[in-house]
């Protein structure tokens, strides 16, 4: 199944290149199991080179509440939306529930619409599997089920089987499911940090480390499309707020229902209640709405800090398994390192030397950025611990935004860190540019000095509902 | 339409005008339009493109105005990208560029099998 010498790039050397016949495993078919099986066998086709390629995933994504979810917020962020239309995959409507143009920062000191460049829809708002437990009607195909598809499309096979081990023999992994054994030149891990199976590898020999993960909460609540046009409209709405242990959180409306994601240190039952019970929450939904008694909601991990070692001879780790965004963009991350996985896997071949060369640094340039990113997070801290500071960072974007300014550093830096939409190194050197201190700094004097805004700059008092308001909201003194 | 990406156009309205700079390209998300070339008084539709496909992309590789111009048919969707992001996006990955590449290739083979059409 290996060729001995390299023959697609002069600096190839690698003893392990996929051959006709190549035969490759892919253990979890979500976002970076799909990916990485749609750009393997698109390269591969356009090379010429023919191989057979497996997805091991027992799950049905078109099966309605956890039993098809793979648990997070469900956000396509602003750049992957861009990459995909550029690679010619168009997320279609019924996969997307609703195309967000804007976001809503809400501090207790005011509210901040923020809008995309274009008044765009930009990024898309989508449920993972067929939509929250109790869904009337689930949808035909959520987001996991219609990557699947594409895979599917390119000539994966799809095995409806729990890949229950994992061995080498002879060199090669080994898959194990209940029925069969199989041998592959290559198997790739594309599985979740939630996922069990990941214990699997741990005792393959490789020095393979799984990410350290945390603890989010993600609830899903059911208030109907126009009703959620109304009070939340088009925009994604971000909460910088002074409650304990709460980092962030967000309210993404989709079709016919709304999520609500929390972020935070610990997140139980009373930080989620005091979260959803905040006058800010409050003015968002609609007038009386209460939490029901029964709805769907999970707590699911998310990776912190990268894993160790993610690839080995003929072994690879794609999507949170490996190396994902801190917080955000989690599916970018699965696009990117399934992609330079799969590119990898096809030019240059599939030892660890090969993946160390083509893979790796995509996974580095990640979790380097994720360093960067734990620095914006902390600042993000400082600000939601002090009134001041929270103040000045309102009153810059709701002048940013009334005057249109041409460079709106404080809501391009934060349009950027809450929609995942660029590197953290980007939003932390947007924030290094001295106008954007200057500005800053007047803001916090200013706001020290008449914390309400001037009649120019705002239309405070107003506590207008979703898309119908303007930039900025009520001045809370 | 709540689960359609991009901005909407309605029907005849003009999406990139001739003779403009331009300085992104387009991708149709929903709906299809007609890319129309202005000859003195007289009008040539050149091609009708559909979900999935773009336009405008030349502008991305050259400084020149827009080649022709370019109009829904019916209500249409479409994703801008700009100069800038694409740039950005390509210096990531540059295997993002193929896509277009082959567009471009499938267009200049289209349109020699035209002037060798014309020519016979």
């Amino acid at each position: 199944m290996f060729r001995g010498n390299g023959w697609r790039s002069a600096a190839a050397t690698s003893s392990m290149q996929l051959e006709d016949g190549a035969r490759v495993g892919v253990i979890g078919g979500g976002p970076g199991g799909s990916f990485f099986a749609y750009f393997f066998l698109e390269n591969a086709q356009r090379l010429g080179l023919k191989v057979a390629l497996d997805i091991y995933e027992p799950r049905d994504f078109t099966a309605p509440g956890p039993a098809g979810c793979n648990m997070c917020g469900g956000i396509v962020s602003e750049s992957l939306v861009q990459c995909l239309a550029m690679e010619g995959i168009r997320l279609p409507a019924g996969v997307v529930q609703r195309g967000i143009d804007s976001y809503v920062l809400h501090m207790d000191v005011g509210n901040a619409r923020i809008d995309t460049p274009l008044h765009e829809k930009r990024i898309a708002a989508v449920h993972r599997g067929a939509g929250p437990r109790g869904i009337q009607v689930p949808l035909k195909s959520g987001l996991d089920a219609f990557l699947l598809g594409l895979a599917a499309g390119k000539g994966a096979r799809v095995v409806r089987s729990r890949a229950e081990a994992l061995s080498m023999s002879g060199g090669r992994p080994v898959i194990k499911t209940k029925d069969q054994e199989q041998a592959y030149d290559l198997v790739v891990s594309a599985l979740g940090v939630n996922s069990p199976a990941l214990k699997a590898f741990e005792t393959l020999g490789i020095a393979y480390k799984p990410p350290i993960s945390t603890k989010t909460y993600i609830c899903e609540f059911r208030l109907g499309r126009e009703i959620i046009q109304t009070y939340l409209g088009s925009s994604m709405h971000v909460f910088l707020l002074k409650i304990p242990r709460l980092e962030f959180a967000a309210i993404i409306p989709k079709g016919d229902y709304v999520t609500f994601c929390m972020l935070g240190n610990d997140i139980d039952k009373e930080l989620v209640e005091a979260f959803v019970n905040s006058r800010e929450v409050g003015e968002c939904m609609p007038p009386g709405w209460v939490v029901p008694r029964d709805f769907c909601h999970c707590s699911p991990k998310i990776s912190i800090a990268a894993a160790r070692h993610p690839f080995a001879d003929r072994l690879l780790f794609v999507g949170d398994c490996g190396s994902t965004r801190l917080y955000k963009d989690g599916i970018g991350a699965a696009y990117r390192t399934a992609k330079a996985a799969a590119i990898t896997a096809v030019f240059d071949g599939v030892s660890a030397d090969d993946f160390r060369r083509g893979f790796w640094p995509t996974c580095s340039r990640i979790n380097w950025d994720n360093q960067v990113g734990k620095l914006v997070f902390a600042a993000t801290r400082v600000i939601q611990a002090s009134r001041t500071l929270r103040r000045g960072v309102w009153r810059m974007v709701a002048r940013e935004q009334v005057s249109r300014a041409r460079a709106p550093r404080m809501s391009l830096a934060l349009w950027d860190l809450f929609t995942g939409s660029a590197p953290y190194t980007e939003v932390f050197l947007r924030t290094l540019h001295p106008a954007f201190w200057t500005g800053f700094l007047r803001e916090i004097v200013a706001g020290a000095w008449r914390p309400r805004p001037g009649p120019g700059d705002s239309d405070a008092g107003q506590h207008g509902k979703g898309v119908s308001r303007p930039g900025i909201h009520r001045a809370a003194g | 339409m709540l689960d359609s990406m991009g901005k909407a156009f309605h029907d005849q309205e003009y999406i990139v005008q001739q003779g403009e700079i331009g300085d992104c390209m387009y991708v149709i998300q929903a709906g299809s339009v007609e890319v129309i070339r202005r000859v003195g008084d007289r009008e040539f539709s050149l091609a009708v493109l559909g979900e999935g496909e773009f336009f405008g992309e030349m502008a991305l590789f050259d400084q020149e105005v827009r080649s022709a111009a370019v109009r829904a048919l019916g209500d249409v969707w479409v994703l801008t990208l700009e100069k800038r992001s694409f740039l950005r996006h390509v210096r990531r990955d540059p295997s993002l560029a193929f896509r277009i590449l082959e567009r471009m290739a499938h267009r200049i083979r289209s349109l020699d099998s035209r002037v060798v059409a014309m020519g016979t």
